[in-house]
């Protein structure tokens, strides 16, 4: 199998429904799946780990920046771990966009690939979402310094001497920023590139309401 | 102005001056850091001799409250009850923010432990 130095890291919480067949999708393409289950309580865990998934579990639950943060360390101890993906568990990313990144990642030599849904005109998204992504968008160009498209976009592939300069604090959704920060305090070559985003009917039900938008400008004004 | 009523405002006191004897032996018994700690014990020192006085003497809050250009002396109170309060809730946010970083590093550590303990195995 090819990609043998890339750890996967979906962090799941209550996703039982979908879990099993993300990870039985990605475990088809790569060896190293690693879930976070952060504190489900509807047996993701156990869902993930029938899939193929070597899981990791928060004996209670944190946020979804706290079990990346947890898969970032697991993955930097695993040896041969070259490249570290983000992935969500909910399914709206596609394989095929991981491929991709991973390619421009390793010919073009860059240390950071963020996935960004809004390079191209496939990712169906309504004009209030789009608003909000864009402000979003925004923000954390203003603190971060990096002109991203896309802010809050969980598909990224990291390599390994990038991810080390990882260290989230925000254990909740502004994590997604102060990534982008710490990514970009590395000084490392990145890249975006367009990636297709899949809003099902289960995604958008489990997806950041707009009002949530409002949590993420508080967190990251308060910080 | 002397009290025209001493019975009725000694039991009052009394009962106050219980409650700041409570709050006082509660509060000492917290512990955390040693700094902290002494800065806090200083201030409580500091609050419950004017709590005392204050139950005491109640005119000395009249005196207080005008000597620092307030009204009366609940308005006096009321300031500092507000400010108090705000004081109270920065202290405890910067707490909770602290607990929850280890929560998190402690979650976090025994995860990957497990995972080890899982793969030793």
């Amino acid at each position: 199998m090819a990609n043998e130095d890339v750890a996967i890291l979906v962090p799941v919480f209550n996703e039982a429904r979908v879990v099993a067949e993300v990870v039985g999708d990605l475990r088809q393409h790569f060896d190293r799946v690693i879930c976070v289950d952060d504190g489900s309580t509807d047996g993701s865990g156990a869902a993930a780990t029938a899939a193929g998934a070597t899981v990791l579990r928060h004996a209670t639950n944190l946020g979804q920046g706290a079990a990346l943060q947890t898969a970032i360390d697991f993955a930097l101890t695993s040896p041969g771990v070259g490249y570290l993906v983000t992935f969500d568990a909910d399914g709206q990313h596609q394989i095929d966009d991981v491929l991709a990144m991973l390619g421009v990642a390793r010919e073009q030599d860059v240390a950071i690939v963020f996935g960004s849904r809004f390079l191209d005109e496939r990712t169906q998204a309504g004009f209030l979402k789009r608003l909000v992504l864009k402000t979003a968008v925004w923000v954390t160009n203003q603190s971060t310094g990096l002109r991203l498209t896309d802010a809050h976009n969980g598909l990224r592939v990291i390599r390994r001497d990038a991810a080390a300069g990882v260290h989230l604090t925000q254990n909740r959704m502004a994590h997604a920023s102060e990534i982008v920060l710490q990514l970009g305090r590395t000084r490392l070559a990145w890249r975006e590139y367009p990636v297709h985003l899949l809003y099902t009917d289960y995604s958008k039900a489990k997806g950041q309401s707009l009002l949530n938008a409002v949590n993420i400008l508080f967190e990251l004004t308060f910080r | 102005m002397d009290t025209l009523d001493p019975t009725g405002q000694l039991v009052i006191k009394v009962l106050l001056l219980v409650g700041v004897a409570v709050a006082t032996v509660l509060l000492t018994r917290s512990s955390t850091g040693a700094r902290h700690q002494a800065i806090r014990r200083v201030l409580l020192v500091l609050f419950v001799i004017a709590t005392a006085a204050v139950i005491i003497e109640p005119a000395l809050l009249s005196r207080m409250a005008r000597f620092v250009g307030v009204g009366r002396g609940t308005d006096l109170l009321l300031y500092a009850l507000a400010v108090g309060f705000v004081w109270f809730l920065a202290s405890y946010y910067g707490r909770m923010r602290a607990l929850n970083r280890q929560i998190t590093d402690l979650t976090r550590a025994l995860a990957l432990s497990q995972a080890r303990d899982e793969k030793a195995s």
